[in-house]
């Protein structure tokens, strides 16, 4: 566990040193996921490898994001100025964010043949 | 036996109480969200978020002292992103053959999250940093923040809108899709990580493996497509 630790901490150093020297739009993290993945491809016993340590991460992604949710109550005065405007914003065009993704990603995969059945949901 | 105080005071110095008062709180809220069957306004993160607020607030504890203990929590976010590789990994094969309908879910998802949000605050006459601060909401919290730096806006009150938008796009992803009657587990899932970042993701997660890899990559491919169409809307609507 502390082996696959150390290399995942890896990638994720060398993505934000990548990220950083070459003034890359991605963050350090994407950066490092991207490196992993060529990395897992060259060497899939890699993958083997890391795939306990990086499930039990996966697992509890939602624990990560608890702290700068915290953070959220923090800024509520901030927030309290334009609170409806901004609430209203985020809900109505989340909602449609959503929709048009999901509409667009299914209709192009059938108009491509694209289509996957192992990927559906409520298989008959 | 020592005051009581004195103990208060040692502990709200160091890291140990929040640390662990920020892992308990999720255990909770994991627990909560398992006990009602993983409905989708059960979200964990939603939960653990109010106990620790009442908690912070019935202690009289600020968040710079909060944060001193939870920021071990927060940077295994880091490492937890690189990490979506696997699952990428083992759904190469199936992305491969979803390019074309990932780049449309892909421009479809992000065009109108930054535009649908402007026009809307707009509308409630929002504008200049507030209006840039929420346009790179639906991105993952790091590159929306430096996306907020570039086009005016401000970086602390993005990183709350980021989270609200998670929140909600966790908690309504699952009826949404249901009534849009969307099968396929690649779009459900690709287009909550487009339009809810890493929280939609981690919900994605919850519910399928597949909708899960593909919500990462949808993630990731949205905080790349933001960071070039945001400056350009709101230059056009701010």
């Amino acid at each position: 566990m502390i082996t696959a630790l150390s290399l995942i901490l890896a990638f994720h150093l060398v993505g934000e040193i990548l990220s950083r020297a070459l003034d890359l739009p991605l963050p350090g993290p994407v950066v490092g996921l991207c490196l992993l993945v060529a990395a897992c491809v060259l060497r899939p016993a890699l993958a083997q490898r890391l795939r306990p340590t990086a499930q039990g991460l996966l697992a509890h992604l939602s624990l990560f994001f608890v702290p700068a949710g915290v953070g959220v109550v923090a800024h509520l005065p901030t927030l309290r100025d334009h609170g409806i405007g901004l609430a209203v914003a985020i809900m109505a065009s989340t909602l449609l964010a959503i929709a048009a993704g999901a509409l667009a990603f299914q209709a192009v995969a059938r108009w491509t043949g694209s289509a996957d059945p192992s990927a559906m949901k409520d298989r008959p | 036996m020592t005051d009581p105080a004195r103990i208060w005071s040692y502990l709200a110095q160091g890291p140990l109480l929040w640390l662990t008062a920020t892992l308990a709180a999720y255990v909770v809220g994991d627990a909560l969200s398992r006990a009602a069957g993983r409905q989708s306004w059960a979200n964990p993160v939603l939960i653990a978020v109010i106990g620790l607020a009442v908690l912070l607030g019935a202690t009289g504890t600020d968040y710079a002292t909060y944060f001193q203990g939870a920021q071990f929590v927060h940077f295994m976010l880091g490492p937890a992103t690189v990490c979506l590789a696997l699952p990428l990994y083992d759904n190469l094969p199936r992305v491969r053959r979803a390019a074309w309908p990932m780049l449309a879910g892909l421009v479809a998802g992000s065009v109108v999250a930054v535009v649908s949000a402007l026009l809307i605050a707009r509308a409630f006459g929002i504008s200049g940093p507030v209006l840039a601060s929420l346009a790179p909401k639906s991105t993952t919290a790091p590159v929306a923040i430096g996306i907020a730096e570039r086009i005016g806006g401000q970086p602390t009150l993005t990183a709350a809108l980021v989270l609200l938008t998670g929140i909600f796009g966790a908690i309504v992803v699952t009826p949404l899709l249901n009534a849009l009657r969307i099968q396929d587990w690649r779009a459900r899932g690709f287009a909550v990580g487009v339009a809810a970042h890493g929280i939609g993701t981690a919900r994605a997660f919850q519910v399928n493996e597949t909708a899960g890899a593909f919500s990462g990559i949808g993630m990731g491919l949205n905080a790349v497509l933001t960071a070039v169409i945001a400056p350009w809307v709101v230059g056009w609507l701010g």
